[in-house]
């Protein structure tokens, strides 16, 4: 047992429940001898606090505030088994190259939390802390789920192996697009850039975030449309074709009667956004699961709480809970395109979400072993900015298990939608090829898909285009770790 | 129409030599190689009729190839595929699936459209070859 200081050590017995203001380390919420449980629930903080507050103190706090504290004592505490309930924070160390901030590791009971909850693990973890006034920032980087309560939550609904089953779609990655301009058009005119592009080579095509119900395009016009393009597109492929039909709507009634709609006219896919929030996504993926539906979510909102590196939650953290929460597609990034995504990071999303089981990866960002317990994969979608010149650079990245949407890449073709679609899917299948005839893409990438183009014009063109078009800006969202030196 | 099911069908026919690099790499990957056949080539056809069943002891692409030579020479006029399976756990299903034979003449799909209420429709896909009797469609 280590020598603590006064201020950090917590005080027992009546001294614990004089009344009066304690300091959390003091109340009990640190404690560096604890040795975390198999069937704790872990957090991973990065934690800023004021000037004059020690770490250990505020890592305290955010156990405190997180789980069984409040400001002042309380004596009802002694009415409970208020040790095990309270949350320990069991380390803290310096965030490597970020002088003030601080990585604090927190322990809680698996008693703490509803089984099967996303609701109310998060009220928990984040719901109080995030304004705590000792902290200048603080940041949920990631979490660790014992096997306990991971099975309390059904996951998602197809997953990624019966989705390619139902789609009858093996070995590349899947191709999407989604309809541009994303506001504006009419049922009709809608419905014609659904059927371009699904009959040029995409599997699927795609709503976006914003686009439910609105004065030019009512929901029910659009699912009636969409769905004869996916039809006419399926009779002239001889393929499984969706369209993602979003779903959002502003109450759960809203949602099931287009959920429904979408059933009925025999549409493989729904989809909905983030911002419909933990509890509606729940229900909807149990309405998925019932009703032989792929889920489809859209992460709309997540940059304003992920991206910046000292303050919200990341990203890794979302995925996990959407896993649990039982999505079966998730837009996580793509590194070459037009938003947010350091490699490594994205990368470690991927593992989180596809992975049986993740080991800690430091480099990736995962920073707990996380034993996913047969809970079924959600296939990571690819999408902002992406073109067929960066097919190499796409498989390398973020492999087969995969949807790639190439929006303005399909529907901003020089030939047409249908041809920008035929673009995308030829290198795709090209570099694929190539990939398992053993040759380095990587490297090669740019010559294999100019020989695709010689009997190819769309992937000519599209290479005319856009081949040289990158978007090479600094990441914000890095993991922070120290490069364990290679044994020589 | 060309039907583009499976993993290639965009590019050009494979050449042998490019489909034994394939099954190469299915077996490298301890991956078992079937070959399937259909002249129902509906988008829900699950079941493709199994030419034997999948090489799980065949570890040499010649001998995967040697199947689907034999596949070829007695359904000419057929769809025939290349199915590669996983057995690991979390996977146990196919890893790739890309057609190796396809009929001369693919006329495709018709679309039957029989109207319901509030302009609803529901949507039969017909392959016009299965109009015809099992074995004599293309």
């Amino acid at each position: 047992m280590r020598v603590l200081d006064d201020s950090k050590r917590a005080k027992t017995g009546a001294a614990r429940y004089r009344p009066g203001v304690l300091k959390y380390a003091q109340m009990g919420y640190w404690n560096p001898d604890y040795s975390p449980s198999p069937t704790d629930v872990l957090a991973l903080f990065r934690i800023t606090p004021q000037e004059g507050v020690e770490p250990e103190e505020a890592a305290a706090a955010v156990a405190g505030e997180s789980s069984t504290a409040t400001w002042t004592v309380v004596w009802t505490d002694r009415l409970t088994a208020c040790d095990r309930y309270r949350a320990k924070a069991y380390r803290v160390e310096p965030v490597p190259g970020s002088p003030g901030q601080y990585f604090a590791y927190i322990a809680y009971d698996l008693d703490l939390f509803e089984p099967g909850s996303i609701a109310n693990l998060s009220a928990s973890v984040i719901g109080n802390v995030f304004g705590f006034k000792p902290l200048k920032a603080l940041r949920l980087e990631d979490m660790r789920f014992p096997t306990a309560y991971v099975k309390t939550f059904a996951g998602p609904p197809t997953g990624i192996v019966v989705e390619r089953e139902r789609l009858d779609k093996f070995g590349r990655p899947l191709l999407g697009a989604t309809v541009k301009p994303k506001l504006g058009l009419s049922g009709k005119n809608y419905g014609r850039v659904v059927y371009e592009a699904l009959k040029g080579g995409l599997d699927f095509t795609k709503d976006d975030e914003n686009i439910n119900s609105q004065p030019f395009m009512h929901w029910r016009d659009r699912f009636l449309y969409c769905m004869e393009a996916v039809n006419r597109s399926q009779a002239a492929t001889g393929e499984v074709k969706g369209h993602y039909l979003n779903v959002t709507a502003g109450t759960m009634e809203d949602m099931y009667e287009r959920a429904e709609f979408a059933k009925e006219l025999g549409s493989v896919v729904v989809m909905i956004d983030l911002v419909i929030g933990y509890t509606a996504i729940q229900s909807m993926s149990r309405w998925a699961r019932r009703n032989d539906t792929i889920l489809h979510l859209h992460r709309a909102g997540h940059s304003t709480y992920t991206r910046q590196k000292t303050h919200g939650v990341s990203f890794r953290v979302i995925s996990k809970w959407m896993r649990l929460a039982g999505v079966d597609h998730i837009h996580a990034g793509t590194v070459v395109g037009k938003l947010e995504g350091d490699p490594n990071s994205v990368q470690g999303f991927y593992n989180v979400l596809r992975e049986g089981r993740n080991p800690q990866d430091l480099q990736r960002g995962i920073f707990f072993e996380q034993d996913w317990a047969g809970l079924n994969g959600v296939l990571p979608v690819a999408s902002g900015g992406i073109h067929a010149g960066q097919m190499h650079q796409l498989l390398h990245y973020l492999g087969e298990d995969v949807v790639l949407q190439f929006g303005g890449g399909t529907i901003g073709h020089p030939m047409g939608i249908a041809a920008g679609a035929t673009a995308n899917r030829v290198a795709l299948e090209a570099m694929v090829l190539a990939r398992n005839e053993g040759r380095d893409i990587w490297n090669e990438g740019p010559q294999i898909l100019a020989a695709a183009a010689k009997d190819c014009a769309p992937l000519k063109a599209a290479l005319d285009v856009w081949g040289e078009v990158t978007f090479n800006y600094a990441s914000t969202d890095t993991p922070d770790f120290v490069p364990t030196p290679a044994v020589a | 129409m060309r039907l583009t099911q499976g993993t290639f069908s965009f590019l050009p026919d494979l050449t042998d030599a490019q489909i034994a690099s394939q099954i190469e790499y299915c077996l490298g990957n301890g991956w078992a190689v079937s070959v399937e056949y259909t002249d129902d080539p509906h988008p829900r056809n699950t079941y493709w009729e199994m030419f034997g069943h999948p090489m799980f002891d065949i570890r040499d692409a010649a001998g995967v190839m040697s199947e689907v030579t034999a596949c070829r020479k007695t359904f000419p006029g057929h769809y025939i595929k290349v199915n590669a399976f996983d057995s690991t756990r979390g996977r146990e299903s196919l890893r790739l699936s890309f057609i190796v034979g396809r009929p001369a003449i693919e006329p495709g799909f018709g679309l039957v459209r029989q109207e319901g209420p509030g302009r609803s429709v529901r949507y039969t896909t017909r392959a016009y070859a299965t109009e015809r009797p099992e074995g004599e469609r293309y």
